[in-house]
């Protein structure tokens, strides 16, 4: 028997701000992908700890559909930053302001 | 559901939250949040990565911790063997591993307002998690506890009651693969626009025209 709902919803809470907080506070793309995943991992944690609460298999295999979502972004995204550079030489999102008006 | 109480060592009844327990989740939460901390908090991008790789494994503790054991494992192969390689492989291929100026502030305000924006997140968040929050009905999936492996359980739901949005995950994962293939591409010669107008015909080049 594992500890009651509430601490694993505060730690799931803790790490989902911390990652909203590193997505806004850093400039790297790829820090701010590594936050997005933080952040992904945070939801999962809610999944499980409710697949267990509510004796219910249907949020691990939700677990499973956000497992393969992350992967196919992370793939994606990081084919869209590595196009990006070999463009242009900047390591950060404020020099990404091409389509700015 | 109560706050789980605490038992001492000795006397453990039934459904009781052990020691043993406790230990695992506070060190694994220790682990999660140095983790997580770290990885917005290094100025290399390769320290992220690693902090990143910590976190994903104190996570997979606490899957084990709650009888999620294929969840753990695909979280260890898949996050901490193939993404967080991926964004390894992507830092040292660009060179962008060189330091970020965290001291300078481009937009003006911009990190008292993220972390006010964080704090009422977080409050809000607590909030909710505090309350009493199970409602609605069971899904149609299945328990998760009971009798039976959990990759019996996890594979009877994802091939009876998710089947469709598992085959349609397949075809997402085809769609990724295209869409990273054509964005790391170089693009070749002949597909690049003409500098100079380009001759009107040529019948002994069997390509065909006219393909941006």
């Amino acid at each position: 028997m594992s500890l009651g709902g509430p601490y694993y919803l505060t730690l799931a809470a803790v790490l989902f701000t911390i990652g909203g907080v590193g997505l806004l506070l850093r400039r790297n793309v790829l820090v701010m992908f590594m936050c997005v995943e933080l952040m992904l991992n945070a939801v999962n944690l809610t999944f499980v700890t409710f697949s267990r609460l509510l004796n219910d298999i249907g949020g691990q295999s939700l677990v499973f559909f956000v497992l393969v979502v992350a992967a196919a972004e992370v793939v994606v995204g990081l084919g869209i930053i590595v196009a990006i550079f070999r463009r242009r030489k900047g390591a950060t999102a404020d020099d990404l302001h091409i389509l700015k008006g | 559901m109560p706050l789980g109480s605490l038992v001492p060592l000795g006397h453990v009844p039934i459904l009781a939250v052990t020691i043993t327990d406790a230990t695992v989740f506070a060190v694994s939460a220790a682990v999660i949040v140095a983790g997580a901390i770290g990885v917005i908090a290094a100025r290399n991008p390769v320290h992220s990565a690693l902090m990143l790789v910590m976190t994903l494994f104190g996570i997979a503790v606490l899957f084990v911790e709650q009888s999620a054991d294929f969840l753990a494992v695909v979280q260890v192969i898949v996050y901490a063997g193939a993404i967080v390689v991926l964004f390894l492989f992507v830092i040292m291929l660009l060179g962008v591993d060189r330091l970020e100026a965290l001291q300078k502030d481009p937009l003006p305000g911009q990190r008292p307002l993220a972390l006010i924006v964080g704090a009422a997140g977080l409050s809000l968040l607590l909030f909710l998690a505090g309350i009493h929050w199970v409602t609605g009905a069971h899904s149609l999936a299945g328990p998760s506890g009971g009798p039976g492996s959990n990759v019996e359980k996890l594979a009877r739901s994802l091939f009876t009651t998710y089947l469709l949005p598992f085959e349609v995950t397949s075809v997402l994962l085809v769609i990724a693969v295209v869409g990273a293939v054509v964005l790391s591409r170089r693009p070749s010669k002949e597909l690049e626009p003409p500098e100079a107008p380009a001759p009107p015909e040529q019948p002994e080049d069997g390509r065909v025209g006219g393909r941006k």
